[in-house]
C-alpha cells in the first residue's frame, strides 16, 4: 500500500480533478511520521528525476528541518546531486521563519553573516498568501514538455498551524490542491499537537491519509519501567493505516506495518509481522501456547463424538437408557459371565468401549446432580 | 586522565573511550524533571562535559533563569571545573536572567522584541567565538530552565517556541547543540501539555528524571529514563534507544547504576 501511495503521487492529477493530496499524521506515541515523510519524498524525487512522474519538479517547503538535511537525505538515498538540483526547489521556512535574523542583520549592519542559506529563505511564515505565491513562483522554474506540473511537499503543517489559524492553513492547502499547475501534494502533521478538528480538517482536504499508530498501547500511562518495552517497540515500529478516497467517494482502508531500519523504513504486510511480534513478546514458558503445523493437522483429523452423525448413519441420542443400539440387550440385565465374554470379543476387535452400569433406576438419565461435588455445574 | 565513562554518557552516546567530549553538534537535549527529583545534576554534568572538552574546543552559552552564577560556580567547582576561569577565558558566556527580564528589553518593546534581542545576543556570541581561529569545537546552548523563560514571556508559549526554533536553527547552521531543562509536572493534563509535546518532538534526546515508583530509598535518589532518538545523518537513520537506570547524587559527582546492581 505504501507503493499505492507512491504510485498515486507519481501519476499525479487527472485533468479536471483536484490533485491527489496525502496527509501523513503521527503522534508522540508513535513518532515515526518524519521517517515516512522522508520515504515518500525521496521516492517521489527519484521518480521525478527519472522522468517517470507527471510532475517535472518538486517544491519542498521545509519548516521542520534544514534544507541541508534534505540534501543529505537525497544523497544517502543515492540520488544524483545534479538531478536533484534540477528537480527540487527548497523553500526554506526553517532558517528564519519570522525574519529575526534579517532584522538582526539590518540592525547591526554586520559585515556578512556566517549563516549560509541554501534554497530560498522565506522570512514571514505568517503571511500565507505570500507563501502560496512563493511556492508557485518556485514551481515556475521547472521546465518540461507540454503542460508543466510540479509536486509540493510540506514537511510539517503543525508549525504552520502554530503561526496561522486553521482556516487559513486549510485555505492555503486547498488553493494549492486546486491549482492546475500542481501534480500532487503531501504533508506531515503531528496530530497530538492540535485539537482533533485540525487534523480532521486536513484529512477532508486530502485524498489519502496515512496515519501512524502505536503497535502497543501501554495499558495505563503509569510506571515508566513497565511501559519501557512498549516505548522501545513503538519507537521502531508502527501500524501504518491508510485511507484512500476515490473520486466517486469510495473509501478503502488498508493496513500495513512499518519497521525502521538502518537504511530507512520498510513496510510489511500485517499478518506476517503479527506472529513475529507475538513470538518476541510472549514470555518464554515451559509449555506451548501455540500449535505447530503438524499438531494443527492432527487436531483437524480428530473426529469428535457424534460428529459422524448426519453422514447417513442412524442418529443416536444418548438418553441414559437406550445407550446401546437396538437388538442388544441392556448390559444391566446381562449376566456377569456373558458380560465378560462380550468384553473379550471386543478386545479382540481392538476397539475401546466404555461400559456404564447404572446403579439403580432412581438415578435420572440426565441428572444434573453432582454426587461427588467435583463438577462445576 | 580519562575518567571512566558512566551510564549517562553511554546513553547519550558519548561514552566512547571515556574522553571528555561535548555533545555532538546538532543535537537537542531535553531534560524533564519533576518536583520530587530535580534534573539539575544532568545539566551540571553536561555543562562540565562541554567545558572540559580540551583547550580551545567548545564553548557554552548559559541562559540562567533559575540560579545565580555563584551557585553554578560552587557546584561545578566540586565537580572539578572552575566556571570563573572559564568565564574569563570566554569559554562560558553566562546570561544572567535571574530577574526574569530580557537583557535588552526597553520600554515599548514587546515580548517578541525581547526574544529577538536575546536571540541576537546568542547569535552574536556564537559568531564571535566561531570567528576566532582556535575555536572549532561544538558550542552548547543551555537553558535553565524553560518554565521560567515562559514566565518571562508572560506565558506566551508561542514566543518561547519561536525562540527555541531559532536556537535550533543555529544547531544545524553553526554546529551548536541545545540543552533545555524543563519541568514535567507544571502543566495541567486538560490543557494538553502542548509545550511539552512540542519539546519532545523537537528533542533528539529526552532525559527524564523521576522518583522511584516504590517510594523513597536511602541509596537511590531516583531513576533516569533516556530516550535517544538516534541521528538521521548521512549514514542513514540510526536506531532509537531507550535506557533506564538509577542514580544517586553525591557531593562531588553522581553515581549511575542499573536497578539492583549496587551492593
Amino acid at each position: 500500500m505504501a507503493e499505492t501511495i507512491c504510485r498515486t503521487l507519481r501519476d499525479g492529477s487527472l485533468e479536471g480533478e483536484q490533485s491527489p493530496a496525502l496527509t501523513i499524521k503521527d503522534s508522540l506515541q508513535s513518532p515515526l511520521g518524519s521517517h515516512v515523510f522522508d520515504h515518500f519524498l525521496s521516492t517521489l524525487v527519484s521518480h521525478i528525476s527519472a522522468g517517470k512522474s507527471q510532475a517535472s519538479g518538486l517544491v519542498l517547503v521545509a519548516f521542520d528541518r534544514s534544507p541541508s538535511f534534505y540534501l543529505d537525505l537525497f544523497k544517502t538515498k543515492g540520488l544524483d546531486a545534479s538531478l536533484v538540483d534540477k528537480s527540487v526547489r527548497i523553500l526554506d521556512c526553517y532558517s528564519d521563519p519570522l525574519g529575526w535574523k534579517d532584522r538582526l542583520l539590518h540592525s547591526t549592519n554586520a559585515e556578512e553573516s556566517i549563516l549560509k542559506g541554501s534554497g530560498t529563505v522565506f522570512k514571514n511564515v505568517r503571511d500565507v498568501n505570500k507563501l502560496l505565491s512563493s511556492i508557485l513562483d518556485l514551481g515556475k522554474g521547472f521546465t518540461g514538455e507540454g503542460k508543466v506540473r510540479f509536486a509540493v511537499a510540506i514537511d510539517l503543517v503543525s508549525i504552520m498551524l502554530r503561526h496561522v489559524s486553521l482556516p487559513s492553513v486549510a485555505g492555503f492547502l486547498n488553493n494549492l490542491r486546486s491549482n492546475d499547475q500542481i501534480s500532487c501534494i503531501f504533508w506531515l502533521i503531528h496530530s497530538d499537537l492540535h485539537e482533533p478538528r485540525a487534523s480532521a480538517a486536513l484529512e477532508y482536504i486530502s485524498t489519502m491519509v496515512a496515519s501512524l499508530e502505536p503497535m502497543m498501547q501501554s495499558s495505563d500511562g503509569q510506571g515508566t519501567s513497565g511501559s519501557l518495552l512498549w516505548l522501545e517497540e513503538n519507537s521502531c515500529k508502527a501500524k501504518f493505516h491508510v485511507r484512500l478516497k476515490r473520486c466517486n467517494g469510495r473509501v478503502k482502508l488498508l493496513y500495513e506495518e512499518l519497521h525502521t531500519e538502518q537504511a530507512g523504513i520498510r513496510f510489511e504486510a500485517a499478518s506476517s509481522v503479527r506472529t513475529i511480534v507475538n513470538q518476541n513478546l510472549l514470555p518464554r514458558v515451559q509449555f506451548n501456547l501455540q500449535l505447530s503445523d503438524k499438531e494443527r493437522v492432527d487436531r483437524a483429523r480428530v473426529v469428535l463424538p457424534f460428529e459422524h452423525q448426519g453422514n447417513g448413519e442412524a442418529i443416536q441420542i444418548y438418553d441414559g437408557r437406550r445407550s446401546l443400539s437396538e437388538g442388544q440387550k441392556d448390559p444391566y440385565l446381562m449376566q456377569p459371565s456373558a458380560f465378560s465374554h462380550k468384553m473379550n470379543t471386543q478386545t479382540n476387535n481392538e476397539k475401546g468401549e466404555i461400559h456404564y452400569i447404572r446403579d439403580s433406576d432412581d438415578e435420572r438419565p440426565d441428572s444434573d446432580e453432582d454426587p461427588d461435588d467435583d463438577l462445576d455445574i | 586522565m580519562n575518567p571512566p565513562s558512566n551510564l549517562l554518557d553511554e546513553a547519550l552516546g558519548l561514552g566512547h573511550g571515556g574522553a571528555m567530549a561535548p555533545l555532538p553538534a546538532g543535537r537537542v537535549v531535553l531534560v524533564e524533571d519533576c518536583v520530587e527529583t530535580s534534573g539539575a545534576f544532568v545539566l551540571h554534568h553536561l555543562l562540565k562535559r562541554a567545558l572540559s572538552a580540551g583547550e580551545g574546543d567548545g564553548a557554552v552559552l548559559f541562559l540562567a533563569l533559575a540560579q545565580p552564577f555563584s551557585h553554578y560556580d560552587r557546584i561545578l567547582r566540586k565537580l572539578g571545573c572552575n566556571l570563573s576561569v572559564q568565564r574569563s577565558n570566554n569559554k562560558l558566556h553566562f546570561f544572567d536572567m535571574l530577574k526574569l527580564e530580557f537583557p535588552g528589553l526597553t520600554e515599548g518593546n514587546d515580548i517578541e522584541g525581547g526574544f529577538v534581542e536575546l536571540y541576537s545576543k546568542i547569535q552574536r556570541a556564537i559568531e564571535a567565538s566561531r570567528s576566532k581561529e582556535y575555536s572549532r569545537g561544538c558550542i552548547t546552548i543551555m537553558i535553565d530552565d524553560l518554565s521560567l523563560l515562559e514566565i518571562a514571556a508572560c506565558g506566551s508559549i508561542d514566543c518561547v517556541l519561536d525562540f527555541l526554533y531559532y536556537c535550533i536553527s543555529l544547531t544545524s547552521e553553526l554546529d551548536c547543540s541545545l540543552v533545555i531543562l524543563n519541568h514535567e509536572d507544571i502543566y495541567s493534563s486538560e490543557e494538553a501539555p502542548r509545550l511539552l509535546s512540542h519539546l519532545e518532538y523537537l528533542a533528539d534526546i529526552v532525559i527524564k528524571t523521576e522518583p522511584l515508583s516504590t517510594g523513597l530509598a536511602a541509596d537511590v535518589h531516583g531513576q533516569l529514563t533516556i530516550f535517544n532518538k538516534g541521528t538521521c545523518n548521512r549514514h542513514g537513520h540510526s536506531m532509537n534507544k531507550i535506557h533506564n537506570f538509577h542514580f544517586k547524587v553525591k557531593e562531588n559527582g553522581v553515581e549511575y547504576f542499573y536497578p539492583g546492581s549496587q551492593y
